[in-house]
């Protein structure tokens, strides 16, 4: 209990610091999360859409997520130096996979009545994809976001080590000061995050699922 | 016109879905498909545009090589309506039916009114659906914007392919009968494709038999009925329906083409002399072109001599169409039924003792009394 009152005194005194922390910590999600999407849907629409890239695709973005978060952003550091930017990219390198396959999934999943009945009165493949398979594949996209969203906050927490910041370097502090209250400062909102972006995201997908599901 | 001449489909695995099919689909008509699964029938009705290619033959409309069409613009000119219904469930009403004059970029409020007209066409208020998913509303209705969304850029062909499979029986039966209905105000060329014999004798004006790529026998529903080309067809057809097709040839089995019938110009006096003469006390009357108008009457003309005839033809007594099915005179309370061509033109009326004496044939031996 000691601990608790102890932890809630200490994130008072340092609120300004904390938020400054967690503003950092969401913004390098943010634009992780937006360079995935931005590259990631393109790749899942051409992996549906070309079968021959699928395997390809799918596979590279698999092994990126394969990579321990630490070793990736240990690597990305050699190419890209410390900093705010080799943490986005590496946290954007972690979001492709879910994005990717889910728009991939979602353009599959796209009922063939459907499909032929774009087709059979008379849009061309791109309007069929802009106006038809892309808008329906759009509950599995946000599936794929609200996971990637997940990991990525937890990931970032990592970021210190690489010259980033947010919530991260509180929980490293802590780790080099065997202070158990500061690990915890960083913990608590870090983990709070991860679960607002969890709920936030769901509520979207519901809500998409409800107006594109057939 | 749509024709098919040497048509044959083989897909790259040396699979022969069509072999050597020739066809002219009825303008302005209902042409079905009907066979078998695997028959090739949704295959011959995808070469219509051009979903499927065929590999040897000639496909024209109106005299036009297929191929030598985008298929784009061919698919925007046809109607289609699909089996799994295929609206967008992302889009309202408005816009499933609306998707082929955006495609076309229609002007907003041309495609306003046509979408507002054609869901009256099919009984759904405007007001109510257009803003509707189209998992908002009950297969049968959903079916129904499917149909119309085929309308939508005024199509003079409109491919169906087992449309109505998918529905309940009585959305199926209710469709079909739309669907009927539908076809006489707008006179499409309709390619069908069914495998349910009942829906293609019910809606056909021709049906085309396909077994193994070919075609096995291809006319109206009553030639299938009466005159099955070999074993396949009749039992395709089943031996109950033709059966009871024999019992019920349609009106053109019964034409009295000898029977006396009246001019409207003709006198109300020479009409008598002519229903003495005959010893008949109803004739038919027709127009100067031939078409039917309605029935005099002896004892009316005899009551009323000095009337012109215009004043005395009876107009409520209803003509039939040379295949409507003779049970329907039957069971009216006419005591004559005059025979005429879907032009009104007068063809004859129905032969009464012959009428019997089919009657008496098939319910004869159905009692197991010898005549």
């Amino acid at each position: 209990m000691d601990f608790i009152i102890d932890l809630g005194r200490y994130m008072a005194d340092h609120s300004a610091e904390l938020i400054d922390l967690t503003i950092e910590h969401i913004l390098m999600v943010i634009y992780a999360i937006f360079l995935a999407l931005v590259v990631g849907i393109p790749l899942g629409i051409l992996a549906a859409k070309f079968k021959k890239l699928a395997p390809v695709i799918l596979s590279l973005v698999n092994i990126l997520q394969l990579i321990p978060s630490i070793a990736m952003l240990a690597i990305l550091l050699l190419y890209f130096g410390l900093g705010f930017q080799t943490v986005v990219i590496g946290l954007f390198l972690y979001s492709l996979l879910p994005i990717v396959r889910n728009t991939y999934v979602g353009v599959r999943e796209v009922a063939d009545g459907v499909t032929e009945a774009g087709k059979g009165i008379g849009m061309t493949p791109f309007q069929l994809l802009m106006k038809v398979e892309f808008p329906l594949s759009i509950p599995f996209l946000m599936a794929g976001l609200r996971v990637a969203a997940v990991i990525a906050v937890a990931v970032a927490t990592i970021a210190p080590y690489i010259g980033g910041g947010g919530l991260g370097r509180e929980i490293i502090s802590g780790i080099s000061f065997q202070n158990d209250i500061r690990i915890y400062a960083g913990a608590v909102p870090a983990a709070a995050l991860a679960i607002i972006a969890d709920l936030i995201l769901g509520i979207v997908e519901k809500r998409t699922k409800k107006r594109f599901a057939s | 016109m749509i024709q098919l001449k040497n048509i044959n489909k083989v897909y790259e695995d040396g699979f022969q879905a069509l072999k050597g099919i020739d066809l002219t689909f009825e303008e302005g008509k209902i042409n079905v498909l009907i066979g078998p699964s695997g028959c090739g029938k949704t295959t011959t009705m995808k070469l219509l545009n051009r979903l499927i290619d065929y590999t040897e033959g000639e496909l024209t409309i109106d005299g036009k090589r297929i191929k030598d069409i985008n298929p784009i613009d061919l698919r925007r000119q046809m109607g289609y309506v699909i089996q799994s219904i295929g609206l967008f469930p992302h889009m309202t009403i408005y816009d499933n039916v609306a998707a082929v004059p955006k495609l076309l970029k229609w002007d907003k409020e041309r495609i306003a009114t046509k979408v507002d007209e054609l869901l009256k066409m099919v009984d759904l208020d405007p007001e109510v659906y257009k803003s509707r998913y189209p998992n908002e509303l009950s297969g049968g209705q959903q079916q129904r914007i499917g149909v119309i969304r085929a309308l939508a850029a005024e199509p003079k062909i409109i491919l169906m392919d087992e449309p109505f499979s998918a529905l309940d029986p009585i959305s199926r039966e209710q469709l079909q009968d739309e669907l009927v209905k539908l076809q006489e105000d707008i006179q499409k060329t309709i390619i069908f494709v069914t495998h349910d014999m009942d829906e293609a004798i019910k809606i056909a004006d021709q049906i085309i038999l396909m077994r193994d790529g070919q075609v096995v026998q291809k006319g109206t529903p009553h030639d299938l009925l009466t005159s099955p080309a070999n074993e396949f067809v009749e039992e395709f057809i089943g031996a109950e329906r033709l059966e009871q097709a024999k019992g019920l040839p349609p009106m053109t089995a019964f034409v009295d083409e000898d029977f006396p019938y009246a001019t409207i110009t003709q006198s109300v006096d020479d009409v008598i002399s002519l229903m003495v003469t005959h010893k008949k006390d109803q004739l038919p009357v027709v127009d100067a072109e031939e078409k039917y108008i309605g029935i005099a009457s002896l004892y009316d003309a005899v009551r009323s001599t000095d009337k012109p005839l215009t004043e005395l033809v009876n107009r409520k007594i209803i003509a039939y169409r040379r295949t409507a099915e003779v049970e329907k005179f039957v069971a009216s309370k006419d005591t004559i039924a005059p025979i005429i061509e879907p032009d009104d033109t007068y063809i004859g009326v129905l032969d009464q003792e012959l009428l019997l004496e089919k009657l008496h044939e098939k319910f004869g031996s159905k009692s197991g009394v010898t005549s």
